[in-house]
């Protein structure tokens, strides 16, 4: 599918231009994505909110004219559960970084997952905590440098398609700021998928990441992304043992898990109306 | 009381030019704890980067636990003082909201972490520059707090809060607050003392009960009714013990290196009829204002607080004991009530006439005109019973 000529401005909230990204950040190639995914869907946009934590990433609301929430650091999911149980009918985009979702916002996660609540989290996963200026997190490879880590990182990562996996989500995807045509294709139908759907997308801090690792500039790291993922095997049980390779080795991409499974609001509605309540009516 | 500024030292050589954040980064390399788990927030970030390269130079032997979120941080250094290790960390604003709880658990293990704060606000709305309502939040946890004044201080301070918070009589997290921005990351020339000094000052760790001991001992036992009040007892009798034994620490450190510090410092305060109390580094401002006034032969003066918990209230009463009208300026506010400073003052003085001042918050400028207007104020009769200003917003406020 092509966006050549979409007009992707009308998703845009232009008086908050430009954004607080620096140049060639992956944050701004993902954004565009979304707007893309948005305008596929063709989704009234006054039903839409997109919630952010706090981070470059979380920065993700300001800059769409849907409705926003930004919340704090790692609490995102939290204030979305809130957020969803109260009007079902919202389609909720949840925008995390890495530390966000996996070190200070991690219990959230694995929670809103296991609960399978329909929302989509797009985890915007740079390998450090960009905002705070490039410390380590639990993303950053094993070696791997940051500025809490100057002589490279000795801790293992965290997946976050294995934890989003184990946990219970029903869609778990993972692609790259370099696949600038599967980006918009797999948000869309995580959008669309009714459940707790997560893709995670590695992205470029040249600022931070970049600079540390000698990555080079943005399109210096866009082609490592390229050259350091593989595309996964369909098979969901082949994925997860293929993420457990080698640390600094190849990440695979694509999706991982696409099932359908009782969703947490419409459970609840569920219990309401067999106890003669009228929740979700 | 040496300083760049006051007497021109003998050498120069001992002064470096450092942020506030680059002064407490090297407050740590001296002391060298055992233990540093941190996570990263700004305006804090400048002193964890600075140490973790220390730390990756060889130039510090401490083991710094990059944890997973604030309350992690604290509950690493707490399990880390309490098993023999000393153990420091440093947070800002809604990390050290998130550490809280922890902070308040270590006051009552008698933990004894010195924390590094880089003041800044909370959320929300989010905002990343100087105020004090981060500090706030821990006023009432039972640990020792300071608000330093210069990067000097900051330096300083950390250095004497470790052995205020290793005292035997003591043995409490200390707090190190120093305002976000203007300290954490403006330079000036601090003097570095030698590291072999700072080593033989704050001297090895000696915690009177580590879990690692000969003696098998249990920490976060369950308190019932009949046993919880008198525990608490005595952790408000320690904290207030840090009063007591401060004297003798800022002595032992004065003769290092000339700088004497008290609790709480009066400028022009001997014959000062109105004065202003305040935290922080604003102190400057303050006194380029009262400068201003006295020039124009205004008998002004100000109390700069520095030891805010436990709360110096006889050496305020003294410092205010002739004074006939006082400003407290409080760079926090408590929505619905006066804020903390102001309440502290209001309690430990005499004076009728005591007006609350709130400034700062988010980072606003505190100009020496806002104090000059507030001095003015405190001139004429007061306007309502207990006014609460808001300098440098009022006028905003009014023009809408
Ligand atoms: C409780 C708390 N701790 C720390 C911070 C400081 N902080 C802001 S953003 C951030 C990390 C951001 O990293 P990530 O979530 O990966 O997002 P990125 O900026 O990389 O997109 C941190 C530590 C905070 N805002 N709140
Ligand atoms: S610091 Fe990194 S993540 Fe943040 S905007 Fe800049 S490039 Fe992007
Ligand atoms: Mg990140």
């Amino acid at each position: 599918m092509s966006d050549v000529g979409a007009d992707l401005k009308r998703y845009l909230r232009s008086p908050m231009m430009p954004t607080v990204w620096c140049p060639g950040c992956g944050h701004g190639n993902i954004a565009r994505a979304i707007a893309t995914a948005l305008d596929r869907l063709a989704i009234d946009l006054g039903q839409v909110v997109i919630l952010g934590g706090i981070g470059c990433s979380g920065r993700t609301p300001f800059y769409f004219n849907t409705n926003a929430m930004h919340t704090t650091h790692g609490r995102v999911l939290a204030f979305a559960t809130g957020l969803k149980l109260a009007n079902p009918r919202l389609t909720l985009i949840v925008a995390m970084g890495d530390g966000d979702a996996l070190a200070i916002g991690a219990g959230h996660f694995v929670h809103a997952a296991r609960r399978n609540i329909d929302l989509t989290v797009i985890l915007y996963n740079n390998s450090i905590y960009g905002m705070t200026g490039g410390q380590q997190a639990p993303t950053t490879p094993f070696s791997f440098r940051s500025t809490t880590s100057p002589f490279g990182s000795i801790e293992p990562t965290f997946d976050a398609v294995d934890l989003a996996l184990a946990a219970g989500a029903t869609y778990v995807a993972r692609t790259t700021t370099f696949d600038f045509a599967e980006m918009p294709e797999l948000i869309s139908e995580a959008i669309r998928h009714p459940g707790f759907a997560m893709v995670e997308i590695l992205s470029q801090c040249p600022t931070y990441f970049g600079r540390l690792n000698k990555l080079g500039d943005a399109p210096d790291m866009l082609e490592y992304e390229r050259d350091h993922t593989v595309v996964a095997d369909e098979e969901p049980n082949q994925a997860v043992e293929i993420t457990r390779q080698d640390l600094v080795g190849n990440l695979p991409v694509g999706v991982f898990r696409r099932e359908i499974r009782p969703e947490y609001v419409q459970q609840y509605a569920e219990l309401s109306r067999g106890r003669g309540g009228n929740y979700g009516a | 009381m040496t300083s760049w500024f006051t007497d021109k030292p003998q050498d120069l050589r001992r002064f470096r030019v450092l942020t506030g954040g680059q002064a407490v980064a090297e407050a740590l390399r001296q002391i060298d704890p055992d233990v540093f788990p941190v996570y990263p927030i700004t305006p804090q970030t400048p002193i964890i980067e600075a140490f973790a390269q220390c730390v990756a130079d060889g130039r510090s032997h401490a083991r710094i636990l990059t944890a997973e979120s604030e309350h992690s941080a604290m509950s690493a250094a707490v399990g880390a003082a309490l098993a023999g290790a000393r153990a420091m960390t440093a947070t800002a604003s809604q990390g050290l909201a998130y550490m809280i709880e922890i902070v308040y658990l270590a006051a009552s293990l008698r933990a004894p972490v010195v924390i590094a704060v880089g003041n800044r606000a909370l959320s929300g709305p989010i905002n990343i520059h100087g105020d004090h309502s981060d500090g706030m939040l821990a006023r009432d946890s039972g640990v020792v707090q300071v608000y330093v004044t210069t990067a000097q201080e900051a330096y300083d301070w950390m250095v004497m809060g470790v052995r205020l918070a290793e005292h035997g009589e003591v043995l409490l997290p200390v707090m190190v607050g120093l305002d976000g921005f203007t300290l954490t990351h403006s330079a000036e020339p601090v003097e570095i003392l030698a590291d072999a000094a700072v080593q033989e000052f704050v001297g090895p760790y000696a915690y009177p009960y580590p879990l690692l001991s000969e003696v098998a001992g249990t920490y976060g036992a369950f308190a019932m009714p009949e046993h919880y009040f008198e525990i608490k007892r005595q952790q408000i009798a320690a904290l207030e013990r840090a009063e007591a034994v401060l004297p003798a620490i800022t002595r032992s450190f004065a003769k290092l290196c000339g700088r004497q510090y008290a609790p709480l410092e009066g400028y022009c305060m001997e014959d000062a009829e109105r004065a202003m109390v305040i935290m922080g580094s604003q102190r400057g401002t303050a006194q380029e204002a009262v400068d201003k006034l006295r020039e124009r032969g205004q008998k002004v003066g100000v109390v700069t607080v520095r030891l805010f918990r436990p709360f110096p209230r006889r050496d305020l009463a003294e410092q205010l004991r002739a004074v006939q009208a006082i400003a407290v300026f409080d760079r926090a506010s408590t929505p619905g009530s006066f804020p903390p400073l102001y309440l502290d003052t209001r309690a430990a003085v005499r004076t009728p006439r005591v007006d609350s001042v709130i400034y700062g918050l988010g980072g606003r400028d505190l100009t020496p005109d806002d104090i000059v207007a507030v001095f003015d104020r405190l001139k004429r009769p007061a306007v309502d019973a207990d006014p609460i200003f808001y300098a440098g917003s009022d006028e905003i406020e009014q023009e809408r």
